[in-house]
Parts: C-alpha cells; structure tokens; sequence
C-alpha cells in the first residue's frame, strides 16, 4: 500500500480485528499477541487466524493456561519495550487476571509518577447473544470502567473494529478492549487506514429529532434498528454509539441529548451500578434544563447471565427499547 | 524427564552453608559444591551489611519519630538482600517487594527514595529505569509475574539480562508465584525467583502456609531447580545466587532459591509479634546474626582489622546522615499531582477533577 491510499474491503468484525493485528505487527516489531489458544488455532473467534504463520511463534503465540499470568506477563514485556496484546478468550474467563489488571496495570503510570507506562491492550470478547453456557457471556466492562487508569473502548462496527484496535495498540496507555462477541461475525466495508476516531470519541450513527438512544458495542445495532421501526411509527430516534466507554465523551453525548431533550441507554449488562447508570447520571446532571423526560434505560437484568434457551428475555431487544421511548412523557399522549 | 533429571531439580536436604554461626568454615551439607567467595568480596559484603543493619535501625527510628508512616524491617534479612543485589550485573532487573528496602538500595535507589512510599507519599520514589529496580510491589508475589514479562522481553531481542525476583514465604501460597514459575519454565526465561523465607507472613507461620518438604521444592513440579540455602550465611547466599544467576544467563532457565532466615522484628512497627510467638525463638536467631557471623568469620581469618571496621560504620554513618537530611525535609506534596499520571493524557473528566482540587488547595493556601 502506498502513501496516501487507504484500501478498502469488505470485512467482518472478527477479519478487521484480524487485520488491525496484522497490520500493527507489520508496522512495528514490539507489537506482540499471546494468551491461550491464540496461535495454532487462530484464537477461538479466529480474531488472532494466521498471525503465528506469518509472523513466528515468538510474535504471536500461546501461553500457558493462566490469566493472572498473561496480564502478569505482559506487563513486564510492556514495561521492557515490548507493546502486548493479550486475549482473555472469553469476558468471565479474565476474572483472574483481576488483580493485576486493577493493582498493576491501571496503576503503574501513577506509581511510578509517569516513568513507566504500559502500552498494553487487554482484549475481552464479551457479552451474550451467541447461545453461550455459562461463564461466556458476561458483560465485565463496569469493572473495568470503575478503574482508574484504564482506557476501555468497544467497537459496533468492522470499521470501529479496525480503527480503534489500531489505536488502542499505539496507545501509550493501557486499553481493555471490549469485543462484541455476536457482532464478530458482522459485515462491512472497511478502510484500512488508521486516521480515524481516537480513542474517548463517540458518534452519532443515526441523526434524529425526537429522542437519543445511547448504546455501546451489542447493543449500537439494537438502537438502530428501533430506530428504523420508529421512523416507520412517525418517531424520529437518533442513535449515539459511545465507542469509549473511558475516556468518556460527554460532549458528544450532551450534544445529542440537548438537541432532541429525551434520551434512553441501551446497555447489555446487569444494570445495577453499571455503565448505563453512570451515563443516566452525568448527563442528567449536564442536561437537565434541556430535558423533557427522566432519561430511560433498557438493560439486562440484576441476574446471572441466563442459559442460551432463555438469553433474549436478558438482551435489550428493539421492542423494550421502543417502550422505553414510548415512556419518555410526551406531551402528545 | 528421566528420573535422573528430576533428581537435578531436587533441592539438598539442608540449607547450604558455607560459614557456621561461629564463623567457622562449613565442610560437608552440601556446601562443598560452592566456592567460598574471594576475601575482597567478602569484606565488601561485611561493609554493606553495615551499612544494610544501620538502614533498618535508622528506619525504625524514623518512624517513632513520625518521619515514616510505616517501616517493614528486613533486620535479620540482610544477607539475603545484599547477596541479591551484589550477584547481578549491569542491566539486570531487581523485583523487589516492600521488606526489601535493602536489595533495592544495594542496586543503587537512593535510600531516600526507596523510602517514599513508607513515607506515606503516593509514588515509588525513583525511576525504575535508572536502576532497573522495579517499583516494590505490595500485593504478594504479583510482581512475579512481571518479572518473567521483562525477562522474556529481554530474551526476545537476544540480550542476557537476567532478571532476580524477590517474594517471601506466605508470596509462595499466592496463585501468581505458581503461575510465574510456571511460565518461566514454559518460556526459558532468565529469572532467579528468590524466597526469603523468614518463617512468618505477618504472624503466620509456616506450618500453617505450606506441607511442602520446603519451599525450594515448589519448584519440581514446574521443572524449575530448587535450591536451599542458609540465608544468614551471606558467603552461602552469594554463592548459591551467583551460580543460579550464571545459569540463567546461560540459557539455562528460571533456577528457584529458598534462603532459610528469620524476621527478627515484628512485621511492621504496627504490628505486636508478642501476641504469635515467644522471645526464646526470636532469641535463638540472634546467634545466627548474618553481620556477627561474617564478622566472626573475618576476624578468625585475620582479614578484619580495625581500618575496614571503621570504613563500614563510616558509610553506615554517611548512609544515615543522608537517609535523616532526606527524610526530615518537609515537602509539601501537591494535590494536582494526584491527576497528572492516571494517563498519559489527562481524560477531560480529570481535568475538571484536578481544577476543582486545585482550587480547593489555593483556598487552603489563602486560609493559612
């Protein structure tokens, strides 16, 4: 590819993240993929598919099986010239790489007062949606977002996929980034370039007038699709997809929900305490004056993930989200 | 693995030793697979025993003086502090843990700096690049893992750093110790994970932390060598570190040291050792002393004479001194700073964050 041209193909999610990859270890040696099944097999998903073929086995390769010790691990790499990136194969399965993630990588930076810092991605597929069993399903990003130091991102889109992916690598901060794992397999055109949104950039996805869906990572197509329903009931919905989690953009958020005066957050996750509440808060607090309606929320329940058979009574779908915007108090009703 | 193999991996019996606690040189035990190190080592080693046991006595000091918040002694450590500092070369990495304000500053970390934390302040103190010190981990044994990271990383460009990771004996129960040990081995990285074992994990024994015949022998199972090693015999410690050291630089892999010693004060000032155990245990260390036993050793050579004596005290002295003048400035630490390295970048929500502290303080300031 030469200077100034882009290419453009059509990917799904899981290929753009393939080629992020891909495309970040051409671009620079340091940049190095393990975690468990990531080499031979291509990572469970695919994502890390032919990376130990074409850049060797001390570029891209398997670890024993032991999350503590693969964050663990990248951490020194990362504090010795390296840029990992490491696959959690599944959202529950990161949980015990907790401690080092909270005690270690999120902190570094403070505690050694900006001398070290750990250009470092933990990538998390996460969510439900796919007819997982237990313990494949979670949505861990609160956990994450609740501390300080890490950057937390999630892509609803191949292109998003790419471009941030790419980011969060040449990021000088650590990034725990959020994979959608039922829009793996999603489809679009993608440019592989990576002039593109940073990270801590939100987007508005779909204009509209008279109310704003706020959704991250699954839940971004869910809120489109309501609102295309809605255009078709005469409702004009618009769509914001957060893209970050943290940074949070609270301007681009605010924007929207001043200029529409109702808002509703689609988010997977257990809603208790959760990313959704954080939102529902911080721009309640900006924008009251400019609100008609307590904000809404649609998200899962304050239940353990539910087995495959009875996943979609947990998953916002397009009719609680179109309920909850039937909810906002308008004046006509 | 042959059974042959596995019987490399096994660790003596008992503890190699060196030198006797009546300064006696050791024959048998184990002891005679090591050299004795060179006299000019050994004086160099009594020096910085000296100037190690002044570091925890001046520590202790400063905190009934109220210029450390809180002091974890490493008194009775000390050889196995400054035997893991003296066996690396340029270029290597240290891992400390909180009790090893010694190794770190036998690493060259300014004493001063070592002691921030402790101080109570929010930062590691120094720059973990300018001694590749790495920052002392609280969190048990969860620099382990770091460590294996920075060795492999190193391996990987084709350098021969070696990397000597420190944890203590309750470190051993912790999940990331075994994880550790086991990637090192998978990856053949040069790390030399070193237990102090000094019998306690705050009051814990070690009964009560491990079955295991000793804890050199956690190492079996992953296919990392054990070794045991008397770690108040500091010719023994550097010995036996030197020679692990070597083969992981060699290519040789991760190597496992177990020093047997004791913590002779309680864990941390804050803590009372009266209420888990008895002053006739702590009494039967004191003749183990690591300082005394060398000193005994070195006199009974002759190679100790009154000149080298007073070289010690006087660094011990200067060490001191500038431990003091450093701890007793009063620096106002700024609140604003508390925002300036969650990120690389302030995030816009900090900035508001760090506005609203700052303002706060200068209303501080104004209300003086």
């Amino acid at each position: 590819m030469s200077a100034g041209q882009i290419d453009h193909e059509k990917l799904t999610m899981a290929q753009a993240l393939n080629r992020a990859l891909h495309d970040a270890m051409v671009a620079d040696d340091s940049v190095l993929m393990f975690g468990e099944d990531v080499g031979a097999l291509g990572g469970v998903f695919r994502v890390t598919d032919g990376l130990t073929a074409q850049f060797g086995d001390t570029r891209c390769f398997d670890t024993p099986l032991a999350e503590s010790g693969i964050v663990g691990m990248a951490v020194g790499m990362a504090m010795n010239g390296m840029r990992p990136v490491v696959e959690m194969q599944f959202d529950a399965f990161g949980y015990p790489a907790f401690e080092q993630i909270v005690s270690h990588v999120a902190k570094m930076r403070n505690r050694t007062r900006g001398r070290v810092h750990l250009p470092m991605v933990i990538r998390v597929p996460f969510g439900g949606g796919i007819g997982g069993v237990e313990h494949h399903c979670d949505s861990s990003e609160a956990y994450y977002a609740h501390t300080p130091g890490l950057h937390v991102v999630t892509p609803a889109t191949p292109s998003d996929a790419y471009t941030l992916l790419r980011a969060a690598i040449a990021s000088d901060d650590p990034v725990v980034f959020m994979e959608p794992k039922k829009l793996y397999w999603s489809k679009e055109e993608v440019a592989l370039g990576t002039d593109g949104p940073g990270i801590g950039t939100a987007v508005v996805r779909r204009e509209g007038t008279d109310a704003t869906l706020i959704a991250y990572g699954p839940t971004v197509p869910v809120a489109l699709e309501a609102a295309d329903v809605a255009a078709q009931e005469g409702r004009s919905l618009q769509v914001v997809d957060l893209r970050s989690i943290v940074p949070f953009d609270d301007e681009t958020v605010c924007a929207a929900v001043r200029s529409t005066g109702r808002a509703v957050v689609v988010a997977e996750s257990a809603g208790f305490a959760s990313v959704a509440s954080e939102i529902v808060a911080r721009v309640t607090q900006r924008c009251f004056h400019s609100l008609a309606a307590p904000i809404g929320r649609v998200t899962g329940f304050d239940i353990p993930f539910p087995p495959p058979k009875l996943e979609h009574f947990q998953l916002p779908g397009v009719d609680r989200v179109l309920d909850a915007v039937d909810d906002l108090q308008w004046e006509d009703q | 693995m042959t059974s042959e193999d596995v019987l490399r991996l096994l660790p003596t019996d008992d503890p190699i030793r060196l030198i006797d606690a009546d300064g006696s040189r050791v024959d048998g035990s184990g002891g005679d697979r090591y050299e004795l190190p060179s006299d000019a080592d050994l004086l160099h080693a009594y020096e910085r025993l000296v100037v190690a046991r002044r570091l925890n006595d001046q520590a202790n000091a400063l905190v009934r003086q109220g210029r450390l918040a809180v002091y974890p002694s490493s008194h009775g450590q000390e050889a196995c502090q400054v035997g893991a500092a003296h066996v690396l070369q340029k270029g290597d990495w240290l891992f400390p843990t909180y009790r090893d304000t010694v190794a770190a500053m036998e690493r060259g970390v300014d004493p001063v700096d070592v002691l921030t934390l402790l101080k109570g302040d929010w930062h590691s103190g120094y720059d973990p690049y300018e001694t590749q010190v790495a920052p002392a981990t609280t969190p048990l044994a969860t620099q382990l893992p770091h460590a294996v990271g920075v060795a492999h990383a190193a391996q990987l460009r084709g350098e021969s750093t070696v990397v000597m990771a420190l944890t203590g004996d309750g470190g051993t129960s912790e999940g990331d110790f075994h994880e550790a040990l086991n990637f090192a081995a998978v990856f053949k990285a040069p790390v030399v994970f070193f237990i102090q074992n000094n019998e306690y994990a705050i009051s814990v024994p070690l009964a009560r932390q491990s079955a295991a015949r000793s804890l050199a022998h956690k190492g079996i199972g992953y296919g990392v060598p054990g070794r045991r090693v008397d770690g108040n015999d500091v010719a023994a410690v550097l010995a036996v570190l030197g020679d692990a050291v070597e083969r992981a630089r060699r290519g040789e892999g991760p190597q496992l040291v177990e020093a047997h010693t004791y913590r002779m004060q309680a864990h941390t000032n804050a803590d009372d050792a009266t209420r888990y155990r008895l002053d006739t245990e702590v009494a039967s260390w004191v003749d183990r002393d690591p300082l005394t036993r060398l000193e005994k050793h070195l006199r009974g050579r002759g190679l100790l004479t009154d000149e080298t004596h007073e070289q010690a005290t006087a660094a011990a002295d200067a060490m001191a001194q500038h431990v003091r003048d450093g701890l007793n400035r009063d620096i106002e630490p700024d609140a604003r700073e508390l925002f300036a390295h969650v990120y690389a970048e302030p995030t816009p929500q900090l900035r508001e964050q760090a506005a609203q502290v700052a303002e706060e303080a200068s209303r501080e300031v104004a209300g003086r």
